[in-house]
């Protein structure tokens, strides 16, 4: 059988991998990590080049139909790890075959939950890991994918101005429809109340939960805000005639919580006396878009409301308000936030993404501040920050997972 | 059901009563069940799903009885309509028309979760640092069941799966079969009425899937509960279920206990799906009291030809066929010959201009037979084989339909 490897970026340095090895035994030369995390498939870092790969090994069927998916989600832009490409054909040197693997690109400055559990997480960075896996559902579930397998372990959280933002990692178990019955977004639902209330519990019986912590109150708490958000971006509202401008409020309303609403639905009843309206197309990434248009810069959501903010208070301090906004935010890029982000030395780049440092150097300033009594310069403040609270920052550019077991249920035998 | 009589939906409804059906609990205890005194019969009745902006239903009118305690797979190509009609029962799938009951009740309407079902398999990933015990349990602690309840269900199956001594351990220190069973018993404490499986073993290899196929199917059995399985592997399907339903373009074929689905194949359809290597057909001339296959009659009822006009479809299955010594029958260029030592396998094609009344020729015909392995015929042989008197199926050549019984 010869090796078939189908990608998007054809990388030749692909082939000097062992694949003809079961992926379980790969060489640690090639691993950028140890093998690490708890999956029912055989899952491997390797390096390759400058970038780090996740491997991981399943059915030739489900590796395509994985892979198409996790393109698919992109396409559609939904936060999920990015597809790098399939392998078939695998054989071992006796001949023997071998399943596929799908490849996917490490989320840089990704982390796992465990890692982020295993570093004392704070009872309100907890309840922020739950607001952004329920986003994420939310985001989902609006572009009719059915998950089928919701759990931490099958999501990234990266930094987001002191909140997180949340990636889909697999999508194995998912389905794409044109849109989802409530049957269907309810059973998601209930899967993830049973996964993430297992994977806590978990994490208490190893010792690694905050005792006050109930697994069963965090996992709830994520429906709970699942159903608050989707309530509010797709919910209808009635009101008289007269109230027109509860139209615009709805609007400013999903801007806040980060969504655009591309379609909306106005009918008036008969009498023509009320009207309801109903958000039929809503886009998440409000503030990341504006930010993008403005600057070019790709951040999260939360980072992307941060430097907006910014920005607005750099446009008050300059007295430049009713001047164009995109010729404002040219300089504002030129004038605070490179100089901010290119002045952290070179062996601290890996700690935080740049748009996080500079969020927190803003938080560091307002500090700052606040104790000294009066505004501090963002160049004091940075030259403070990056002497010492960054260095004391643990790296999170390649977090690839930390001590957990590897448990194949299925992929193994007696 | 009357065979032949018509193709699913326009049928009466397919119920357990007429075909073998399993008779529930082996009487296994299986407290498990306990406290719920409905019958767990799940029936589709006229069930029907039609995608917006979809001409045709995906499932159409759907008709099925499952008694309590049965276990009815669900089988067919892809795009058959199966996981639809899986998922309906779940809840997961909007039904348009009809209804869904599990017992007496009317669940068309109710949310998952309402539906007291249980999706098996849907995840089966285990918590290290946990016991058995409790990854087993677990989830019927977030349902809000006190402890000594978890406990005992636990117990009892743990009993069932034989993990009785592992519960108080880590899954580490299970070995992987094991370590199956114990995402299993996650399901089983739920004590659901029904069980729901879709194609579970997809990403096993095959020698684990038939493993696995057979423990499903007798834990199946111990514990009685009503079951739903779905999977596209008519093997599978025959080798598992107390009763097959199989299904094409949303349409329910046949539903019957494997043997009656081998034996009577109520249409080609069914007859070409079912059986591994798969049924002969072939379109063949009606003479006078039979049905000519090369100067052979094959008999066949003449009140069961009066109205099928001048050709009809005849199957056979490989394994009924004998070699003829005059000539007559069908006549077979041999390609292939597999010999499993008893036995041999003949993979060859017919040429044979089987429509002689209308002097239309059928072309080469691929064609399989089972033969005596200690004489099998060789590579570019060509033999002529007539089928075991009363293992045929005569088919409608228009319809379909199998003729007489």
């Amino acid at each position: 059988m010869t090796l078939e490897i189908t990608t998007a970026r054809p990388e030749s340095a692909l082939l000097d991998l062992p694949w003809s090895t079961p992926l379980e035994e790969w060489p640690e030369s090639h691993l950028a990590a140890l093998p690490r995390g708890i999956s029912r498939h055989v899952v491997r870092f390797v390096k390759l080049g400058p970038r780090v790969l996740a491997v991981k090994e399943i059915k030739d069927d489900i590796a395509d139909r994985e892979y198409a998916m996790l393109r698919n989600l992109r396409r559609l832009d939904v936060p999920s790890v990015e597809p790098f490409g399939v392998v078939h054909g695998r054989t071992t040197a006796d001949g023997e075959p071998l399943d596929a693997c799908l490849i996917t690109r490490h989320l840089q400055f990704s982390l796992p939950y465990r890692a982020l559990y295993s570093q004392n997480l704070r009872p309100d960075t907890a309840v922020r890991l739950m607001d952004a896996l329920a986003v994420l559902l939310v985001r989902l579930h609006l572009e009719g994918f059915w998950w089928g397998d919701v759990s931490l372990s099958n999501t990234l959280f990266r930094r987001d101005a002191g909140a997180f933002a949340a990636y889909l990692v697999d999508a194995e178990t998912g389905e794409l429809h044109a849109r989802l019955s409530n049957g269907q977004r309810e059973h998601d639902l209930d899967i993830a109340r049973v996964n993430i209330a297992g994977e806590l519990m978990d994490l208490a019986a190893g010792g690694f939960l905050e005792e006050h912590a109930d697994p069963f109150e965090v996992s709830a708490s994520v429906i709970e805000r699942y159903h608050t958000l989707w309530d509010a971006l797709t919910g209808t509202e009635r009101f008289e005639v007269g109230d027109r401008w509860r139209v615009d409020e709805r609007i400013r309303r999903l801007n806040e919580l980060g969504f655009d609403v591309d379609e909306l639905s106005m009918t008036t009843d008969i009498g023509g006396t009320e009207i309801v309206i109903t958000p039929k197309v809503v886009d998440a990434g409000h503030h990341s878009r504006r930010l993008l248009r403005l600057t070019g810069l790709d951040v999260g959501e939360n980072q992307a409301r941060r430097l907006l903010n910014d920005l607005d208070a750099y446009a008050a301090a300059t007295d430049r308000q009713g001047d164009d906004e995109e010729i404002v935010a040219h300089d504002w890029l030129a004038k605070i936030y490179e100089p901010v982000t290119r002045a952290v030395p070179r062996e601290l780049t890996g700690r935080l993404e740049p748009a996080e440092i500079f969020h927190e150097v803003l938080e560091h300033r307002w500090y700052m501040s606040e104790r000294a009594g009066h505004d501090t310069p963002i160049e004091d403040a940075l030259r403070d920050y990056v002497a010492t609270v960054l260095p004391a920052k643990p790296e999170e550019k390649a977090v690839l997972g930390v001590d957990t077991e590897e448990m194949p249920v299925i992929s193994r035998f007696d | 059901m009357a065979f032949g009589a018509g193709m699913g939906h326009d049928d009466e409804a397919c119920s357990p009563g007429q075909a073998h059906l399993y008779n529930g609990s082996s009487g296994t205890f299986l407290p498990v069940k306990e406290g719920k005194e409905a019958m767990a019969t799940v029936t589709f009745d006229n069930a029907t799903r039609q995608y917006p902006g979809n001409p045709i239903p995906s499932v159409d009118k759907l008709n099925i009885e499952i008694a309590d305690g049965e276990f009815l797979v669900l089988v067919g190509p892809s795009g058959c309509g199966k996981s639809t009609s899986l998922r309906m029962l779940a809840g997961l799938e909007e039904v348009n028309g009809g209804r869904i009951l599990i017992g007496d009740r009317d669940v068309t309407n109710l949310s998952p979760k309402d539906r007291d079902v249980a999706m098996v398999f849907q995840n089966y990933a285990l918590y290290p640092h946990m016991t058995v015990a409790d990854n087993m349990g677990f989830a019927l602690k977030i349902a809000g069941v006190d402890k000594a309840e978890i406990r005992k269900r636990v117990e009892e199956a743990a009993k069932i799966l034989d993990l009785t001594p592992y519960l108080d351990r880590k899954p580490k220190a299970l070995s992987g079969g094991q370590r199956q069973r114990v995402a299993m018993g996650r399901a089983i404490v739920r004590s659901p009425q029904v069980f729901l499986m879709d194609e579970p073993l997809s990403n096993l290899d095959a020698k684990l899937r038939v493993q696995t196929r057979t423990q499903i199917a007798s834990l199946q059995r111990r514990l009685g509960v009503t079951t739903v399985y779905v999977t596209h592997d008519q093997v599978e399907a025959m080798t598992m279920g107390d009763r097959v339903a199989v299904l094409k373009d949303g349409i329910l074929q046949q539903c019957d206990s494997p043997r009656r689905m081998y034996d009577h194949p109520a249409n080609v359809f069914v007859a070409g799906f079912i059986g591994s290597p798969a049924m002969n057909l072939m379109e063949v001339p009606v003479t006078d009291g039979g049905v000519d296959l090369h100067g052979h009659t094959v008999p066949v009822a003449r009140e069961d030809l009066a109205n099928v006009g001048k050709n009809v479809t005849l199957g056979v299955r490989p394994e009924d066929l004998e070699l003829s010594s005059d000539q007559s029958g069908i006549p077979v260029t041999v390609d292939v010959v597999e010999e499993l030592g008893a036995d041999a396998y003949i993979y060859g094609s017919t040429e044979q201009k089987l429509l002689e009344a209308t002097g239309e020729n059928a072309g080469a015909v691929p064609f399989i037979a089972r033969v005596d392995g200690r004489r099998p015929p060789e590579k570019g042989d060509k033999i002529y084989l007539k089928p075991k008197s009363g293992h045929v199926h005569v088919f409608n050549a228009e319809s379909g339909l199998r003729v007489g019984d």
